[in-house]
């Protein structure tokens, strides 16, 4: 009887830790679903013409394209915040995604495409917070979570299966002595 | 009651409660600038709407960036889809004419917008008193850091970014801004002669 209670606590508590883990390594994701959006006047605006400086041939160059997107998919949407530029359809989102790819032509390097987003709306456009100083925490903490959520579970588990200490004066009652 | 039981739990939940507390007072929708105190991103931008009086410029003209050092300016992004912009744009037009005559330039500039819109939304609002540049593909806007409008920035007489309002401003807090701007600039530099005879800046003559 004490055995099934005991496996049925550790099977328990193992499948809480999981899920507690579980829940932990999804809420690292950045990219919300459920950001504010909306929130700011984009939405009845008229579609303007984009007026950009590609010629054809690099508006239609796969290379160049597939280079803005890798890059688009980093850079957070000022209008819809949990979405990438290359996500959101709002305006803004399309034309920032247009000046990534104006200077990805013009020869500037990834690199420098995002130092010039960081430039202008702060580390805060960046979807993935760069790993190091205060940063760090978001990338810290889910590990240190888990990991102490383990040692929880191993001590809390020991305490249970362990056997009842023996209350003084009384005789220890074995299976072996009836 | 098990008082190292309840101490614990008190100690794992008031980190989250502060936490969320925090949050609480924080808007999730404004954006921090890194802007001010930087060198404002030039532009040269077309006139579509003239404003009025001493303040007019012809449609057509190109405003640049760097022909207004010397001068504060504001800034003012906004679009004709805009609510927000309706509730400042009567103090924008007012203290803008107020300061008409002084080293200062108020610039209205459209943001995701068409030119005729812009231009039928100033009737509609009863005339705008400084004039209006169109920004194609919100070029401008995006050097400028924007999200949404309306934003107004306001650069002082050297071409520094010195302050982003976000949302609607007030005519308080635009006389406030232009007044100690305008302040800091005579500071700098007492008369044009003296501005002249120490260079673009008389802080470095100074050091040197």
């Amino acid at each position: 009887m004490t055995d099934v209670r005991t496996f049925t606590r550790t099977v328990l508590s193992v499948a809480a830790g999981l899920a507690i883990a579980g829940s932990v390594v999804r809420a690292q994701a950045p990219a919300l679903s459920a950001a504010p959006e909306g929130a700011l006047q984009d939405s009845g605006a008229p579609r303007v013409k984009v007026q950009g400086t590609l010629t054809d041939a690099q508006k239609n160059d796969p290379v160049l394209e597939a280079a803005t997107r890798s890059l688009a998919v980093q850079l957070r949407c000022p209008v819809c915040q949990g979405e990438s530029i290359q996500d959101s359809p709002s305006e803004l989102a399309q034309q920032m995604r247009a000046v990534v790819k104006e200077q990805l032509a013009s020869g500037k390097s990834p690199d420098e495409v995002k130092n010039y987003f960081i430039s202008k709306y702060g580390e805060w456009v960046l979807l993935e917070p760069k790993a190091r100083g205060f940063n760090l925490i978001v990338y810290m903490l889910p590990v240190l979570l888990v990991l102490g959520g383990a040692v929880f579970l191993v001590y809390i588990v020991r305490k249970w299966t362990a056997v009842a200490p023996v209350p003084a004066g009384s005789t220890p009652r074995t299976g072996d002595e009836e | 009651m098990n008082w190292k039981r309840a101490s614990i739990a008190a100690a794992t939940a008031a980190p989250v409660i502060g936490l969320f507390a925090w949050g609480l007072t924080r808007d999730p929708n404004s954006i921090p600038s890194p802007l001010p105190g930087r060198e404002a991103p030039v532009f040269a931008l077309q006139v579509f709407a003239p404003g009025q009086g001493e303040l007019m410029r012809p449609a057509g003209d190109t405003v640049r960036l760097t022909d207004l050092r010397g001068t504060v300016v504001v800034l003012n992004f906004w679009a004709s889809w805009c609510l927000a912009c309706r509730d400042e744009h009567a103090a924008l037009s007012d203290v803008a004419r107020s300061y008409a005559g002084q080293p200062v330039q108020f610039l209205g500039v459209l943001y995701n917008d068409v030119p005729d819109k812009g231009t039928a939304w100033i009737a509609e609002m009863g005339g705008q008193s400084y004039p209006s540049v169109d920004d194609p593909g919100a070029r401008v806007a995006i050097d400028y850091g924007l999200y949404g409008v309306p934003e107004t920035f306001f650069l002082d007489a050297t071409g520094r970014v010195a302050y982003k309002h976000t949302g609607p401003v007030t005519a308080a807090v635009v006389r406030f801004k232009v007044d100690s701007l305008m302040a800091a600039a005579l500071h700098a530099a007492p008369s044009p002669t003296a501005a002249d005879t120490a260079g673009a800046n008389p802080k470095a003559g100074k050091v040197q």
